[in-house]
């Protein structure tokens, strides 16, 4: 696994990309110079609550942000050396489910409603390979297979709402894997289904990814879900990247005070039952609303005076791992100043 | 006497492909101060099983008594007593309140259908907005410029307002954000304490229930299959079902995540309206026999007062507990 070295086989490279929306309050920085690679075989969470620019990332890499009003200002997303941010719309069709998929959260708006699963998916295939139908559907019946829908050849016939939601989102992976990709981005892919469906489909992803060697996205709000599924972690926070680490070691020892906020918040077995979860007071600023310094500084039990004037940076905090908060910084320096003493 | 007492409660949907028993025979009781939660997956009855106890869907059969009144056969014009002993929260902070009132109507509403006068709804609305943590001004503002965490904030608001001795939370925090949820669940943890209120905490997030509930029941397709005190269940689940669930659930700490051993349900939930028969479990059960296919297990007492609906229990068979993870792997 690439961990902490994921420079040497990075197939995705997004560097200070820049997404703003244009509205009638301004220009909001949804996402605000985040930088983030991933690997063939690694699996990169992106986590974070609504309007942290997550889901706003994934599209973007997949150049299919809602223009208007979001809109990638500056900032590069490099796809094996080529910069998707870019090429043109024709360009891009061509990368678009071929090398990079995508999976989203509720596979029943996903899929067409009026065509057949089978004339969806052999539409995919025939997209972006030169086969004929009958080869088509011939690998459109090895896919469902292979995300385990039992009776392949006769639910081709189906239609979605003739499926549950773990089917359907079945369906959209083996769409999403028809060509290959070397990339899959997988937005909240388990939130709308139930316990044990959304365990299948991690497990599913996750045989899938060893088998193929492609690269994963996870973009999930559920702890739980990261702690389960990725090698590395980034935080999202109000557009920013404000922690990044090794799984183990995020949930070990978490850096920013956001980050130990969501660990806090989340009702865990090593909590006793009845104790009171830690709160994160307040809510997340409107993006209109950014205060200057430490988009976090409002909510922070540790904010000091210069949380308030000046924008931490991300700083290599500890090896492999980064974070922007003064907080730890300055915690880290006194530990690091004590041992040498 | 127990606050709540449910009594073979059944609820059944005619539709055009036949009938479904949405609840079928669940019966349980609830304590004042206590908080039980229900947990299941989508389509196991457990939203309907909290309408029917609110009489919002009919019931087919069954009792319902609250506080030693059966309110299963009180005509409609007799119920508004029973709201104002029990009320309910629902999931939707966004779809449950109404766009065009400001949010001082809305939780005063209850207290303006029981009759209260003008002044004293003003001043009980204030109190609860203090209560969940609204400023006092929130009785002016609509809901549409609120948060989701603060809308879920107004509803427990007019959820408390007739002081109700039993709330309905039907999966009060799942549409909220993981730092909003903490709140969510520590205001209902302080509320009870002030209050002494029962909640049934309804949720198919097993770690929010485990983290509120004295006890509780799980379901599977319209019936109980397990109910107990929370930690009892937690630490040795009796039924398959439960422990299916519990090792489904992610866990927020990678090295357990990985380490522990995964008994993954195959299969999806059958359909309602055409159950198996026998155990309706068996189809995905990892240790089903041929009894399980023939004979539908009763709800039983097992140990204390945990119950279990299953042949072959696991407090039972501790032994067929590493073949039935191996089974599955």
């Amino acid at each position: 696994m690439a961990v902490g070295d994921p420079e040497r086989t990075a197939i995705l490279d997004i560097d200070r990309l820049q997404v703003s929306l244009f509205t009638r309050r301004g220009v909001l920085p949804a996402v605000d110079g985040l930088s983030l690679t991933v690997a063939a075989r690694e699996t990169v969470a992106i986590v974070g609550e609504s309007g942290c620019g997550k889901s706003l990332t994934a599209l973007a890499v997949m150049r299919l942000l809602p223009e208007p009003p979001a809109k990638i200002v500056s900032g590069a997303v490099r796809f094996m050396g080529r910069d998707l941010a870019s090429l043109s719309d024709r360009a891009m069709r061509r990368v678009r489910g071929k090398d990079i998929s995508m999976i989203f959260q509720d596979p029943m708006t996903s899929l067409n409603p009026v065509t057949t699963v089978g004339d969806q998916l052999i539409e995919a295939i025939q997209w972006h390979n030169d086969v004929s139908r009958r080869e088509a559907h011939a690998r459109a019946v090895e896919l469902l297979r292979q995300v385990r829908i039992p009776d392949a050849e006769r639910r081709l016939d189906d239609y979605p709402h003739q499926m549950s939601g773990g089917m359907s989102q079945r369906v959209m992976i083996a769409m999403a894997i028809a060509c290959g990709p070397k990339l899959l981005i997988a937005d909240e892919p388990t939130t709308a289904l139930d316990v044990t469906i959304q365990a299948q489909i991690l497990e599913l992803i996750k045989e899938l990814q060893a088998s193929s060697g492609m690269g994963l996205i996870i973009i999930t709000h559920d702890l739980g879900v990261v702690a389960e599924t990725a090698d590395r972690v980034v935080v999202m926070y109000a557009g920013r990247k404000v922690e990044e680490a090794p799984v183990e070691a995020l949930f070990e020892r978490p850096l920013h005070r956001y980050t130990s906020g969501l660990l806090g918040a989340t009702p865990s077995a090593k909590r006793r039952r009845g104790s009171r979860l830690a709160e994160i007071g307040g809510s997340v600023p409107a993006l209109s609303e950014l205060p200057a310094g430490c988009a976090f500084q409002n909510r922070c039990a540790d904010a000091f005076d210069r949380c308030r004037t000046e924008r931490p940076k991300l700083m290599p905090l500890m090896p492999g791992r980064t974070a922007a908060c003064f907080a730890a910084e300055e915690e880290l320096s006194r530990h690091v100043a004590a041992i040498g003493t | 006497m127990s606050l709540l007492s449910v009594l073979s409660l059944c609820v059944q949907y005619q539709t055009a492909q036949g009938t479904v028993r949405a609840v079928d025979d669940v019966s349980f009781e609830l304590e004042p101060g206590e908080t039980l939660g229900l947990v299941g997956e989508s389509g196991c009855g457990k939203s309907t099983l909290g309408k029917a106890i609110m009489r919002l869907v009919p019931s087919s059969d069954g009792v319902v008594v609250l506080d030693g009144q059966d309110i299963t056969r009180m005509p409609n014009a007799g119920l508004k007593s029973v709201r104002k002993n029990m009320q309910m929260i629902f999931q939707d902070p966004y779809g449950s309140l109404n766009p065009r009132h400001d949010v001082g109507t809305i939780v005063g509403q209850p207290l303006s259908v029981a009759g209260w006068s003008r002044k004293d709804i003003r001043d009980r609305v204030a109190d609860l907005l203090r209560q969940v943590g609204l400023s006092a001004d929130a009785a002016r503002r609509y809901p549409h410029e609120f948060s989701g965490g603060q809308r879920q904030r107004v509803g427990i608001a007019r959820a408390l307002a007739l002081r109700p001795k039993v709330i309905i939370c039907d999966e009060p925090v799942s549409a909220l954000d993981v730092s909003v949820r903490a709140q969510v669940i520590n205001l209902l943890q302080d509320l009870q304490q002030q209050t002494g209120v029962s909640y049934l905490f309804i949720s198919h997030d097993l770690s929010v229930v485990e983290h509120v509930s004295d006890r509780l029941i799980v379901m599977y397709l319209g019936r109980i299959v397990e109910s107990g005190r929370g930690a009892e269940v937690w630490e040795q689940p009796a039924h398959p079902y439960t422990l299916a669930l519990l090792t489904a659930a992610p866990v927020a700490d990678p090295k357990l995540a990985r380490s522990r051993t995964k008994n993954l349900l195959q299969g999806e939930l059958p359909s309602p309206l055409n159950p198996p028969p026998g155990c309706s479990f068996h189809v995905r059960c990892p240790m089903a026999r041929e009894r399980c296919r023939q004979e539908r297990p009763v709800l039983r007492n097992v140990s204390g007062d945990r119950m279990v609906a299953c042949h072959y229990d696991l407090l039972e068979q501790s032994a067929e507990l590493p073949r039935a993870v191996g089974a599955a792997n």
